[in-house]
Order: C-alpha cells, then sequence, then structure tokens
C-alpha cells in the first residue's frame, strides 16, 4: 500500500540522522545503523486522497494545536536533507557540523561509575528500583554545591531530569495554555515548538514567518544579542539562553540585571537555559542567579548533554527556587513537583550515577578537558571564516558559530555548502525570522574531521 | 504592568496556606518546606497566573502520598520494621546478562566506536524491531509503529499532549491515577464534583466482581478516548478475549480511540490476549502502552514503549503516528541509550527466560498473599494474571482499612479510593518483595487481623 509506504518514510524522514543515515565518513553514531539505501523511498508524506476516503477514520478531532506547526522539528529536518544528500552522493565523505551531537567519547572515570552501578543492579545490596522522581539527593546535593554554591539554591530546589528539552516541555505543562511567551529571535527551536504544542500561540504568519502570540525579542549584531527591553511587550514567560544557542551570545552581568529587573517590574518568569554554560571563557554570568533578585523571578534549566557527552546517555536538571511564585502566592515549584511526580518518573538511576561522577574533582577535571577540545574545534572554525572576511559571531563562549551571509537565503546557503562541500550545517531561519542570512556552524566533531570542513570551507569561498 | 511594593506583600502572606509535604520514601530527609515570610521582608509574586487545572489536583500523586504516610509512620515508630506491599516497585535484582549488556554498552561509550551521542527518538531500531518480532508476532505491527521511551508514565502524558484538552475521555474505575491526573492537566477533565470524587468531563467505566471487571459498553456515554489496563493496576484482572473483541467493536463502532495500557502482559498465566493487537481490527482504533518496569525490574533504568499504528486516523484521515512522532521528535530525546541496551538484553532468548524466572518468583509472593488474605475470610481479586491483589474490606473506608493495617502490622498497602471512587472498600496488596517479607506479612496479617 502505497500510503503506508509514505507513512513509512514520512517516519523515517521526520526521524534524525542516526536512523537515517548510512557509513558515512564522519560520527561514529551512525556506524549503527545499516539500512539498504535502495529501500529508501525518501518522498513528502502526502497522504493520498483517495486513500483518506477509504481508509477507517475514527471519529477524534486532530489536536489543531499541533496542526498549527509548520513542518517537522528543525534538527529532523536538517538530518532528512543530510539523507537525501547521501542518496546523491553515496560516496561523498559527508561531515556533520549541522546538529549540535557531541563525538568525544565519555571519560573513563565516568563511564566506569556507570558500569559500577549497572553491575550493582544485580545485586540485593546495590538493586534500586523506583528513585525519587526529584533525582537522587546525592546527585542533586552535588549539583547544588557544584553549580551554585553560594548562590542560595538549595538541593531541593533542583529537579533531576532526562535532559533539558524534555524539561522545557514540562515546564510548559506547569504553565499550560493560557500563557504568554517570549523568545529570543533567534532561539532553540524547542521553546516555539513547545509553545504552540500547549495552545499558547495563534496560527502562524506565513509572511512573518512567525506565530500570533509570541513576542519575538530580535538579537543581532546591531544590539550586540541582547533585545532591547524598552520595546518588548510584557509577556508572563520569557525564554533566555546564554550562552546562546545558535548565535553563541554570551549575556553580561549587566545585561542581566537588567533582564532581572525587567522580569520583576513586569512579574514575568525567566527560564534561563544555561545548557552550555561551561563552555564560557569571558568573565559573564554562569547562572542567572549570580543575579539579586533572580531567585524570585527566574526558573534555571541545564544538562550533562554537552558537558559529559550526555547526548544519548539522557541527564539534566531544572533550579525551580521556592522563591517563585505565581499571582495567587502559590509556589511555582510545588506545582512542578506534581508534574515532575505525575508525567515524569526520574531519570535513568544508571545515568545519574554518571552525573555523580561527573562533579567528583576527577570527573569535573575531565569534563573541562573535553569542554577544551570543542572550544579548540571552535577556534579553529572561527579563524577559517575570518580568513575567508566573513562576519562571524559567537564561538568564544559556546560551541556554536554564527556565521552572516548578507541578503541571502540560509536554507540556500546550507543547500549550497552542503552540495558542493559535504558539510552539513544549520539554516540560521530554523531558529526564527532573525537568524535569517545567517548559519549555525557546530563545533562538535573529531579534529581531523573539523580541519577538513575548514579544508573546503577555504575551497568553496577562497 | 508594575508588580512591586506594599500591596504584594500583603496578598502573597494571605494566600500561602500549604501544609509541608515530603518527597518519595527513596528520599526521606529531603522536603519541600513551607516558606515563611516574615512580617518586614517584601516578597515578590510574578504576575503569571497558576495554571488553572493544576489547581484541580486535589492532593499530592497517589504515590507520593503512600510515601509520605509511611515517613509519618516511621518517624512515630522509629523501630517499626515497615514490609512495603504499597507503591509496586520491584525489589529483586536484575539478572546478569541484561546488566553485563549495559555496562558493556557504557564502557563501549569511552571508546572511539562505542560512543553514541543522540539516538533516534524513537528509540535503536534494534530494539524497536526486538520488541516487534518478541510481542507483536503475527499481529502485524511494525518496527516503525513503535516508539521507545522511558516508561508508560511519561508515554501517556506525552499522549495526552497529543490528544489535546480538546478530547473527551473514559477510564476504568478503578485506574492507575496518571490517566485521570494527565487528563486533568491537559485540561479534559472538568471540574472535580466535591461529592462524588469525580471529574465532571471524565466518563468512569465501573469495574468490579458483580461485572467481571469489565463496563457493560452498552451503558457507556461515547468519549473520544477510553484508557483500558489490562491485566489491570490495581484489580489484577486480565480482560478476555472476549472482553477485548466487545471493546473494539465498541470504539469502532463510536469512532474513538483505546489507550491500551499493558505493562503487565508479562505476568499473564491463563492465555488471556496479551496485546490489544491480538484483535483483529484493533490496529484501526487502538494505541497500546507499554513498560520493561515490571517485567525487567527497570522501574528505576527507565525504559518503555508505545505502539501507534499507521493505520490510526483522526477525523480527517490524518495518522496519528506522525503527530506523536513530532511530540517525541519536539517534547523528548530518546530514552538512555544505556537503558536501551538493557531493553535488547531482556528479550534476548537468554535474558527473557531470566526474566520470566524473576516474574514467577513475584506470582509466588502473589500466590502467598492471597492465600493469607483468603484464610483470614477475605474475598480476593487479582493475584492470578498480575502482582496485584484487590482485597474487599466491605462497608469500610479503604483509607481507614490502609490506616488500621499500617498500625497494627507495619504493612504499607494502597488504599483502593485512591484509584477511584469505585475503589472505595478495596485495599491494593502489591506482590513485589523479597519472599522472607512476603511470609512474614503474611504471618503478620493472619495475627493481628
Amino acid at each position: 500500500m502505497s500510503l503506508m509506504n509514505n507513512l513509512s518514510t514520512s517516519t523515517i524522514s521526520s526521524s534524525s540522522s542516526a536512523f537515517l543515515a548510512p557509513i558515512s565518513f564522519d560520527s561514529s553514531r551512525t556506524q549503527s545503523v545499516a539500512f539498504p539505501l535502495k529501500n529508501i523511498n525518501v518522498v513528502k508524506c502526502i497522504t493520498n486522497p483517495q486513500e483518506q476516503q477509504t481508509a477507517y477514520k475514527t471519529k477524534v478531532s486532530r489536536n489543531a494545536n499541533i496542526a498549527k506547526l509548520q513542518a517537522g522539528y528543525l534538527f529532523p529536518e536538517v538530518a532528512r536533507r543530510r539523507a537525501v544528500h547521501l542518496l546523491k552522493y553515496p560516496n561523498a565523505q559527508v561531515i556533520s557540523l549541522g546538529i549540535g551531537d557531541t563525538t568525544e567519547p565519555i571519560p573513563d572515570v565516568i563511564t566506569s561509575a556507570m558500569a559500577e552501578r549497572s553491575h550493582g543492579l544485580s545485586t540485593l545490596e546495590g538493586y534500586s528500583g523506583y528513585g525519587a522522581e526529584q533525582g537522587e539527593k546525592a546527585l542533586r546535593s552535588a549539583l547544588a554545591s557544584t553549580f551554585y554554591g553560594n548562590l542560595g539554591i538549595e538541593e531541593d530546589d533542583i529537579f533531576v531530569s532526562d535532559g533539558a528539552k524534555c524539561d522545557i516541555s514540562r515546564l510548559q505543562v506547569v504553565f499550560g495554555s493560557n500563557v504568554t511567551m517570549a523568545v529570543q529571535d533567534p532561539s532553540y527551536p524547542a521553546y516555539v515548538d513547545s509553545s504552540v504544542i500547549m495552545g499558547q500561540t495563534g496560527q502562524f504568519q506565513k509572511d512573518v514567518e512567525k506565530f500570533a502570540n509570541i513576542e519575538y525579542m530580535r538579537c543581532t549584531p546591531e544590539n550586540g544579542f541582547f533585545p532591547d527591553l524598552s520595546t518588548v511587550v510584557r509577556t508572563d514567560i520569557i525564554f533566555f539562553c546564554s550562552p546562546n544557542n545558535p548565535t553563541g551570545a554570551a549575556a553580561t552581568r549587566e545585561q542581566l540585571t537588567r533582564l532581572v529587573q525587567f522580569a520583576k517590574d513586569n512579574g514575568s518568569i525567566i527560564v534561563y537555559d544555561s545548557a552550555y554554560a561551561l563552555y564560557m571563557s569571558d568573565d559573564n554570568p554562569r547562572s542567572i542567579f549570580e543575579i539579586p533578585g533572580a531567585k524570585e523571578v527566574a526558573i534555571e534549566t541545564a544538562s550533562f548533554s554537552k558537558y559529559a557527552g550526555f547526548t544519548g546517555v539522557r541527564l539534566g536538571w531544572t533550579v525551580v527556587p521556592k522563591q517563585l511564585l505565581f499571582s495567587d502566592g502559590f509556589p511555582v515549584a510545588k506545582d512542578f513537583n506534581r508534574i515532575v511526580c505525575t508525567c515524569f518518573n526520574g531519570a535513568c538511576n544508571i545515568s545519574q550515577a554518571g552525573g555523580l561522577a561527573c562533579l567528583s574533582p576527577e570527573g569535573l577535571e575531565a569534563m573541562q578537558e573535553v569542554i577544551g577540545f570543542y572550544k579548540e574545534n571552535t577556534k579553529i572554525i572561527v579563524e577559517t571564516f575570518n580568513s575567508l572576511g566573513f562576519k562571524v559571531y559567537g564561538g568564544q563562549n559556546a560551541p556554536y558559530v554564527w556565521v552572516h551571509f548578507p541578503s541571502r537565503s540560509s536554507w540556500d546557503v546550507f543547500s549550497e555548502i552542503l552540495e558542493k562541500t559535504h558539510i552539513v550545517t544549520t539554516p540560521g531561519s530554523g531558529f526564527g525570522p532573525s537568524g535569517e542570512g545567517f548559519i549555525r556552524v557546530s563545533a562538535f566533531g573529531h579534529r581531523e574531521n573539523v580541519l577538513e570542513a575548514c579544508r573546503r570551507f577555504k575551497q568553496l569561498y577562497k | 504592568m508594575k508588580a512591586g511594593g506594599l500591596s504584594w506583600w500583603i496578598r502573597c502572606f494571605v494566600c500561602f496556606q500549604e501544609p509541608p509535604r515530603k518527597n518519595s520514601a527513596a528520599n526521606p530527609q529531603t522536603e519541600m518546606v513551607p516558606v515563611v515570610y516574615l512580617v518586614t521582608q517584601s516578597i515578590h509574586c510574578s504576575n503569571v497566573p497558576r495554571n488553572v487545572n493544576l489547581e484541580k489536583l486535589r492532593s499530592g500523586y497517589l504515590f507520593p502520598e503512600i510515601s509520605r504516610h509511611e515517613t509519618e509512620h516511621l518517624q512515630k515508630n522509629p523501630d517499626a520494621r515497615l514490609i512495603r506491599l504499597g507503591i509496586g516497585d520491584t525489589t529483586q535484582p536484575i539478572p546478569d546478562t541484561i546488566t553485563q549488556a549495559m555496562a558493556e554498552h557504557v564502557r563501549g561509550l569511552s571508546t572511539i566506536q562505542g560512543y553514541r551521542g543522540y539516538g533516534a527518538e524513537q528509540g535503536n531500531m534494534e530494539l524497536r524491531k526486538a520488541i516487534a518480532g518478541k510481542f507483536y508476532q503475527d499481529m502485524g505491527i511494525k518496527a516503525n509503529e513503535i516508539f521507545v521511551s522511558d516508561g508508560a508514565q511519561c508515554d501517556i502524558s506525552r499522549l495526552q499532549l497529543l490528544l489535546g484538552p480538546n478530547v473527551t475521555v473514559a477510564v476504568q474505575d478503578p485506574s492507575f491515577p496518571a490517566y485521570i491526573d494527565s487528563s486533568v492537566i491537559v485540561g479534559q477533565a472538568g471540574e472535580l464534583e466535591e461529592k462524588t470524587g469525580k471529574y465532571r468531563n471524565i466518563i468512569y467505566m465501573n469495574c468490579g466482581p458483580e461485572n467481571n471487571f469489565f463496563p457493560d459498553v452498552s451503558t457507556i456515554p461515547r468519549t473520544d478516548v477510553i484508557f483500558f489496563c489490562s491485566p489491570n493496576n490495581p484489580t489484577g484482572h486480565a480482560a478476555s478475549r472476549e472482553q477485548l473483541k466487545q471493546l473494539v467493536e465498541f470504539a469502532k463502532a463510536n469512532g474513538l480511540i483505546i489507550v491500551y495500557d499493558s505493562a503487565y502482559a508479562t505476568y499473564i498465566r491463563d492465555g488471556s490476549p496479551r496485546s490489544i493487537f491480538e484483535i483483529p481490527g484493533a490496529q484501526e482504533v487502538a494505541i497500546e502502552v507499554s513498560s520493561f518496569s515490571k517485567f525487567a525490574g527497570f522501574t528505576g533504568v527507565r525504559l518503555g514503549w508505545t505502539v501507534v499504528p499507521e493505520d490510526l486516523r483522526y477525523s480527517n484521515g490524518f495518522p496519528v503516528i506522525k503527530d506523536f512522532n513530532r511530540i517525541v521528535c519536539t517534547c523528548f530525546n530518546g530514552a538512555s541509550n544505556i537503558a536501551q541496551a538493557g531493553g535488547l538484553a531482556c528479550l534476548s532468548t537468554d535474558g527473557y527466560q531470566a526474566l520470566r524466572n524473576v516474574i514467577d518468583y513475584y506470582m509466588e509472593n502473589a500466590k502467598i498473599l492471597v492465600d493469607g488474605f483468603e484464610s483470614l475470610g477475605l474475598k480476593v481479586y487479582g493475584g492470578k494474571n498480575a502482582p496485584y491483589m484487590w482485597v474487599h474490606f466491605p462497608g469500610l473506608s479503604s483509607w481507614n482499612v490502609f490506616s488500621e493495617i499500617l498500625k497494627k502490622t507495619n504493612i504499607v498497602t494502597v488504599p483502593g479510593r485512591g484509584f477511584g471512587p469505585a475503589g472505595e472498600e478495596y485495599i491494593r496488596i502489591s506482590a513485589f518483595g523479597p519472599r522472607q517479607q512476603i511470609l512474614e506479612a503474611s504471618r503478620r496479617l493472619k495475627f493481628y487481623l
């Protein structure tokens, strides 16, 4: 049945590249997938109208909120195009500087703790069943002391999770559909997409490429990638990511002080995404809670993904201070706790054992080494684009380089780079309308791949 | 809009009046303490309204509430030797062959060849194929219709996000509380009627001994979705083929979607259907959620799966699987690759056999407890196809019985009322535990009750 085929491929095409990609030059992750190329029908999933009429349909209406989403989530889309490219050039040595996927092995000190925990689960003394939904006490405690030492954030303000992306959706479930949201433009797509799914937004407005009801705060070179707060309409929630994905910009203490004041004046709640904090080179705040008064206006979400290479292991955390209250005085943490207990059942206990090892002195040192490796990659990429005369942003405080291609469509540039150099990047417009004209180059990769990619960039743009 | 100053301080002080709460038993020391603000301190409240849906939840989620009672009991009776037959938490170690696979995968993450970053959000294809082969053989369910997750509780909420606030739901009464609670959270449930303890927009399908734990479908008003769990938590009843045929026919006739929870399918011993997809036609009307938790002792490891058949469509013909895939790609980032490596080992010949032995162990526990309660002259249901016993205490309040049992025997159970209004007069006993504890529990029950 052709519809079934269409559906199979559409499901495939919406999945991330690990599933799709045959063996290629770059990431070892794709080597685990053996999928005969000849069986892939990469077609757009358009339901055959004839089959739509004869196939059985329930009487359940499709969720109108999900229908508002314009396309697949950004990164599976990028993966899909990569797969199409590989079909066209089966021998191409594709290098992925697109999806921000870590590539370097996890340090031994961390994996040996996880191996030990795994073995322990086979013993009477070491077996553990359900853990606390908020996370294991030792890990919460270590997170508090490592990252929030003298910031007044306590162990029980911290909720361990299976990653920041999942936490963002859980926060949206806490907030519900009747709140308004502001995001940076450009920003990590999960904030907008989760807002649409929750029903907080109106329809997508094609002319401006924005969803109605979301306040988009422009962040461009002109304003130093920090929004002009005097022009920002008040919303209930403000999503803010620093160091920023995709621009790499890191907000200064002064900027964050203004942001906290803005939130305070407007009675808004900031959701501060600090997933890249440890990539900070400059002396900027690593946590929103370094700003006085932030505990009354902010939630902070963070992740082990880009620090410990835990992108597949799945571990993160969210801080909801006790002082953060809804308008009726009800503590936000209580509702978040209720969601965590009802819609979640805790992060994997083995991953948590790994997280604890990450925060040991040896683990922290090992993570810094890996982060340092990716930062060196970033430096190489920045130098390459600088030498080619491009205006380059980011790269200093984050593993992302934001390259300006004035007056060009970012998907066109993405396609051109992919076609001519077999390098996957991410088009800036995927992060919001103000991303148009930019390309995000991520700095995760084996050193030889990054060097090779830079050679190819130099060839293309010389 | 300005939000500072004296008026905010006064409002906060008056509105805040929540009692202290405790976290679950694994963490008895950590508390969510009420924040007491001194009169002289200025407090800031945001201007963000609390989600009205969350206000509709009357108390904490059931199982942390049980933990809270447990902790309080221990504080009053520090020498009590507690036996936990409450929260259905697995206790027996995971067989070696499975943990070895996980440890090996973990060690591989420290090597260039073995390192894995982001996996497919839908799960590793190898695992999806293994699940299809092991549990859905000959049912026409394909690997790409299987979405690997971090557990059924999480999947239930993701399904609710998928379905959205404008669908109506029906649940069995009694049922696993996550269906109702997630329905309230998403905004489907309407107001709580204090008198009946039921949410206005939810249809409660009474399931008791009088109707063989299967609702009379001729009396059920149509809803968009029916949550159905078999083998059932908490009653332990495994629906028969005939019953499930009726359910599927009802769904087809009414154009509704069944969300079928088969988390305890591997506990079935009498040939009852293990999957809704054993019933012809189910692929057009059902989603199935399942879990490695009780099957493999993975309650802490976190692994499960949901089947969304390609043939399941919304009223406009749009395939449900596409939207579920979108949710999974946007609100989730895949189950831990370590858990997935373990899952694959669970489905190997050796792994599966070793797990069957653990399940047999728990079911032997169940038999002991069933005998224990029956010897007291109590009517006991379940315990034959599920690790739960549903014990009837006619005319009594289940929370009172729960407290009595806890006080007199130091055994933690779960009051039936926690699973819905029709759970009143019942207590759920879980069969997870080391054998000596089960035997001790049986002894105490005979002696004290």
